[in-house]
């Protein structure tokens, strides 16, 4: 089966400094995948480097198994790439709504509309109306976001990415900085994601990793250090020892 | 929370956003009453029908492009140029006169988009800069068309449309001018609620987001920047044309940075910001000329740092309630963030 994102070779050097080292990964459509890894192992810089915020020194990037390593970030988008970001990166003074009718019109194609209001989209509306109430996010959508709660935010982040129908979610620490008493409920929505959705998860909790990933690649010093199964991961001596050592 | 299903509410909620509200009414009713109530202002409400049309232009670049510009002179510049030699060579009629002005302005901003889609902030500013000091030269060197340092004159102007003369007291001028300002408004306000200004919006808040939402800005600040010069050149052929002379000043540096100093005093990214600002401005200035006549700079520039430093958001009434209660603690009504958007 054609991986639903790959990597072959990845290699990205600032200087002299490689930053990411040979990286080849291979994840199957559906996959609940766990990128982990030490603070400073390079996971944030794949990251990058897979939505095109960063261009890689070689290496290629497959997505369905059509080469996007060329590709900008919003081609990429339309090919069914996604992201969430670590920290929150939302239109603050928009409401939730807005902001999920602008993702769910774009993936429309009606960004370019000119002339048409923004209400008279209620095919837009719709949808985002439905995805807001799937997030819980509906008895806010009509408040301005920067006054909402951090976790409901944090839920925020990952419906705009969810709008897009992504085939592939990278999602970069779902539930960093998210209150304890909020946070069942952001670990329930990354739970019951569509599973037709290929996610990888970046993410230090090594709880949620291991209840949510059904494989884990492990990161170090730029490195693909090992990769396989959650019980094999979290057997391994060796990823115990540079990584699940001082995280237990 | 409501007996209405989500996607009515979601409908409901963005035609409300998008709906003209009772001060919109107030304002224009205002500005058209005093076409009549005020029959010896009429040159000084025209300067600020003008003022205010040159900095809503300014407001869609730099309050939904995001573009910061310290030269949009040169589309104001080069409209009320095309204006006044457009009515020596080719007609006198001033709506053909002011939509090729128009054009012609939308042009060379179409030209010059390009310029500003890459770069920090600083070097946008500084090529929007750079390039209104090409044009002020390129006008004052080419004096066999634009007269030099002499500027335009002889301009005559036919009545609009056939119908309507301009008088001496500049009534006529002055509907005419709010009349375009009137329809700018109505058309740029239709742009900003319509997905496209969504977007827009979207690019300036968090440009990280939006290309993560598949947005690809660059064509659309071309578009919204070529309209935002379309509007600049309007607003100078409104000048030619009221004013029938062009002087080289109306490609000067001091009217980009005057212009900029309005929509700052009235508020970026709502389009209304500009008009309110040239009233402020016009009267402000009209009024400390007298008091102060050599002074008055000094009092705008006291109330601009004012302005800056405390923050439009405690001095705008509608937000002034909003921020009191998020400091005192009380959680807001549900209800009342809808009533108190801003248009």
């Amino acid at each position: 089966m054609t991986p639903a994102l790959e990597t072959r070779a990845l290699v990205k050097r600032f200087g002299g400094l490689v930053v990411t080292n040979d990286v080849s990964l291979s994840i199957r459509p559906g996959a609940r995948h766990a990128l982990i890894g030490p603070n400073g192992a390079g996971k944030t810089t794949i990251i990058n480097l897979l939505t095109g915020a960063l261009t890689p020194s070689s290496g290629r990037i497959l997505i369905g198994g059509e080469d996007i390593t060329e590709a900008s970030p919003f081609a990429r988008v339309k090919k069914g790439m996604a992201r969430t970001f670590q920290i929150n990166q939302l239109f603050d003074d928009l409401t939730p709504l807005e902001s999920m009718v602008l993702a769910v019109g774009e993936r429309l194609g009606h960004g370019t509309r000119f002339w048409r209001s923004l209400a008279s989209d209620s095919q837009a509306a719709a949808e985002a109306a439905d995805i807001l109430e799937r997030f819980r996010l509906a008895d806010v959508m009509c408040l301005p976001t920067r006054g909402l709660p951090y976790g409901k935010q944090r839920l925020l982040e990952i419906a705009l990415a969810i709008a897009l129908k992504p085939k592939v979610l990278l999602l970069d620490e779902p539930a960093a900085g998210v209150p304890e008493e909020d946070r069942h409920e952001v670990l329930a929505i990354v739970r019951d994601l569509p599973s037709d959705v290929t996610v990888v998860l970046i993410e230090h909790d090594m709880d949620l990793v291991f209840s949510f990933a059904d494989r884990i690649s492990v990161l170090a010093a730029g490195r693909l250090f090992a990769e396989g199964s959650v019980a094999e991961i979290s057997r391994d001596p060796e990823v115990k020892a540079i990584y699940l050592g001082d995280a237990a | 929370m409501s007996p209405l299903p989500r996607q009515a509410l979601a409908s409901a909620f963005l035609r409300r956003k998008a709906r003209w509200k009772p001060l919109e009414y107030g304002f224009w009713i205002l500005a058209l009453g005093a076409a009549f109530a005020l029959p010896s202002q009429q040159l000084l409400l025209s300067e600020i029908a003008i003022l205010a049309l040159f900095a809503m232009s300014l407001d869609l670049i730099v309050g939904y492009a995001g573009i910061l510009s310290l030269g949009h002179a040169a589309f104001f510049g080069v409209g009320a140029y095309a204006a006044g030699l457009l009515s020596l060579h080719l007609t006198a009629e001033p709506l053909t006169g002011l939509i090729l002005s128009g054009a012609i302005a939308g042009l060379l901003g179409l030209a010059t988009s390009y310029l500003v889609l890459r770069g920090s902030d600083l070097t946008k500013l500084m090529t929007t800069f750079g390039v209104s000091m090409l044009i002020s030269e390129a006008a004052n060197q080419a004096a066999w068309l634009t007269g030099g340092a002499d500027g335009l004159s002889g301009i005559l102007i036919d009545p609009i449309a056939g119908l309507f003369e301009f008088d001496l007291f500049g009534q006529t001028g002055y509907l005419y001018c709010l009349t375009v300002l009137f329809a700018a408004l109505v058309i740029a306000r239709r742009i900003v609620h319509a997905p496209f200004g969504l977007s827009l919006k979207a690019i300036k808040r968090n440009s990280r987001r939006a290309a993560m939402l598949g947005i690809s800005p660059n064509r659309r600040i071309v578009v919204i920047y070529t309209l935002s010069a379309v509007y600049a050149g309007f607003a100078g052929a409104l000048l030619t044309q009221t004013t029938s002379f062009v002087s080289p000043d109306v490609l000067a540096f001091h009217r980009s940075a005057d212009v900029l100093l309005v929509l700052v005093l009235g508020g970026v990214g709502y389009l209304y910001g500009g008009v309110i600002g040239a009233v402020i401005f016009t009267v402000l200035r009209a009024w400390l000329s007298v008091v102060t006549p050599q002074y008055w700079m000094f009092w705008i520039g006291l109330v601009l740092v004012a302005l800056v430093l405390v923050g439009r958001d405690r001095i705008n009434p509608a937000r002034l309630t909003a921020w009191v209660r998020t400091k005192t603690g009380r959680a807001a009504p549900s209800a009342a963030p809808l009533a108190k958007e801003e248009a």
